[in-house]
């Protein structure tokens, strides 16, 4: 029974319980982004002196050809990023989910350790990773000849061409038990009732994976994709401690977020600019809040969720 | 080696190829972090010369935990991210549970958009805000502060900690609340009554606080980057890039960041685990 006599008032214990998360959550978090969206329409001078400016940073963003290759490569670069995410990091965690979710001790035990890369510190997974593709220490080269494969080694993270790919997949490598522990739960949740009944019909382990278990878990297909979508767009810390904020070799590893915070804070011979980088950050608000759109109304709305 | 006698070659196949598959991804998923363990027992020679190896007698070293100890202030460094993490994490704890109380118990007006404003935050990132953070932090002199970074880390906590503690909170059964009503206790005393009873909530949502607080690059380095409040992090981020060359101390400098979370993730693997899938299954 909830308290209906309440409901016209706003009675103070409510005030109380509410005020200290709505006040914190609002200075600290819409506050300030609400006030840097609005500082990218400003330009703001040396002396810290305010003058709107509509969309002019967004047209320099744009088109300034001091800011604009550096965008759009970020931004192409990070699409990239986010497809070696979604064509390599999802399928394997859906493919180590299925084979996690037949259930038994040692699975258990592979579950723990495949999950383990996950709760580290990006810092000490770059910093991981950087030795062991170091080619003066030599662990990847001698893996790979191990194999028979060593003439595939190359200094894969200082070549232009090859060095997000690189980085994409170390993140992949370190983030792949997010996907895989939330496929996991949705298809532990399955009932048995619904996969024995396919079984007596004489479907193959195969069939009932794509054509049961698989249109059952879809809602989580869609969340594994946006938390993807959402988590890569604001991606810095790996970047920034493997290839720091220059984003090196010539740009080639650049994402939105190591941009934006060459853009604010400044580097090397180049300012910081506050009213640039509120812009940078503007931009990746808006992709950020177009993918969470899309998926709110073009998949959640239309996927069925079925109570199990 | 004879196969059981009961199992027809195809059952065999099918019952071997998830476990190896899963023990190769198993390998990859461990190998890189054995090696920094391995190697950083190690001399450099050995570092170099035998990578593979376990340390025997004969390559043990401590040469690098030597050089971490007297060059980085790595205590101190624990002790700021243990204070950031921990007092964000009760902050984020008390306060979310108190909203996610409100929400889930009071019919009010206005219940169903401030649910609505809260869970904005879910989905964007507080990073973006990071231009008018900054101005924030500096008009309210917290830069370089932990108090800074444990406001910041408990707003960005708060969505996701009221969003599904509120939906813990309306399983709680609504005779036990009534009854206390009845008993003439506080709405005050009710809400410490509930709390209690949504503790696995609560332990789960800690977990997954803790983690990215501790983890947290971003913050540290733009809004407390002295030397003083510099969280393991970036501590071990900074200290890494300046002794870049020296294998031995960059070896036992990770080891010594990664053995922390290492252990309390072996620890509480499967609660934390358990936690997500009960949560999918409810």
């Amino acid at each position: 029974m909830r308290q209906r006599s309440q409901r016209r008032s706003f009675p103070t214990h409510v005030l109380v319980f509410l005020a200290p998360a709505v006040l914190l959550y609002s200075m600290f978090m819409v506050y300030p982004l609400i006030n840097s969206l609005r500082l990218s329409l400003f330009e703001i001078g040396a002396q810290n002196q305010m003058s709107f400016n509509g969309l002019q940073n967004y047209v320099k963003l744009f088109s300034d050809s001091n800011f604009a290759p550096f965008f759009w490569r970020a931004l192409k670069n990070n699409f990239v990023f986010f497809a070696v995410h979604m064509l390599v990091q999802n399928p394997i965690g859906l493919l180590l989910a299925a084979l996690l979710a037949e259930g038994g001790k040692i699975r258990n035990f592979f579950r723990t350790i495949i999950f383990m890369p996950t709760v580290l510190s990006v810092v000490i997974i770059g910093f991981i990773w950087q030795l062991i593709l170091n080619p003066l220490w030599g662990v990847a080269e001698s893996m790979l000849k191990a194999v028979h494969l060593g003439y595939l080694f190359g200094p894969w993270l200082g070549k232009p061409e090859s060095a997000l790919v690189t980085v994409s997949l170390i993140s992949v490598w370190q983030f792949v038990g997010i996907p895989m522990i939330l496929f996991y739960a949705a298809l532990i949740g399955i009932p048995d009732e619904l996969t024995e009944a396919a079984r007596v019909d004489g479907a193959t382990g195969w069939d009932i994976f794509w054509r049961v278990k698989f249109p059952l878990i879809l809602p989580t297909v869609g969340i594994v994709g946006i938390l993807t979508f959402v988590g890569n767009f604001n991606a810095f810390d790996l970047i920034y401690t493997m290839k720091g904020a220059n984003a090196g070799p010539d740009f080639s590893t650049d994402i939105m977020g190591t941009l934006f915070y060459r853009t604010f804070f400044g580097q090397q011979l180049q300012l910081g600019n506050p009213a640039m980088g509120a812009t940078v950050a503007a931009m990746m608000f808006l992709i950020i809040l177009t993918g969470v759109l899309l998926y709110m109304f073009l998949w959640a709305r239309r996927v069925q969720t079925y109570e199990m | 080696m004879k196969s059981p006698p009961f199992y027809r070659p195809q059952q065999i196949v099918e019952k071997s190829v998830p476990i190896i598959i899963l023990s190769i991804y198993s390998l990859i998923a461990l190998f890189p972090i054995v090696m920094v363990l391995m190697n950083s027992f190690k001399a450099k020679k050995a570092i170099f010369g035998a990578p593979f190896q376990f340390p025997s007698p004969e390559t043990f070293s401590l040469i690098g935990y030597e050089t971490v100890a007297q060059r980085a202030t790595f205590s101190a460094y624990f002790l700021n991210s243990g204070i950031v993490t921990f007092t964000a994490l009760i902050l984020t704890l008390l306060i979310g549970a108190m909203a996610a109380f409100a929400l889930a118990e009071y019919d009010f007006r206005g219940n169903a958009i401030v649910a609505l404003y809260l869970s904005i935050g879910i989905m964007i990132p507080i990073r973006l805000g990071t231009v008018g953070i900054l101005r924030l932090m500096v008009s309210l002199k917290l830069v370089n502060t932990l108090t800074g970074l444990i406001l910041i880390y408990t707003a960005q906590a708060l969505p996701l900690t009221i969003f599904i503690l509120s939906q813990f909170m309306r399983q709680v059964p609504k005779d036990l609340k009534d009854a206390a009503r009845i008993d003439g206790a506080s709405e005050y005393h009710i809400f410490w009554m509930v709390l209690p009873l949504v503790r696995p909530a609560l332990g789960a949502i800690g977990i997954f606080t803790m983690i990215p607080i501790w983890n947290d690059l971003w913050f540290p380095l733009i809004l407390a980057p002295s030397s003083k409040t510099a969280t393991v992090t970036l501590g071990v981020q900074q200290f890494l890039g300046q002794f870049v060359s020296d294998w031995n101390a960059v070896l036992s400098s990770l080891t010594l960041a990664m053995i922390p979370i290492l252990i309390l993730y072996i620890l509480f693997s499967r609660q934390m685990i358990r936690s997500i899938t009960a949560g999918a299954i409810k």
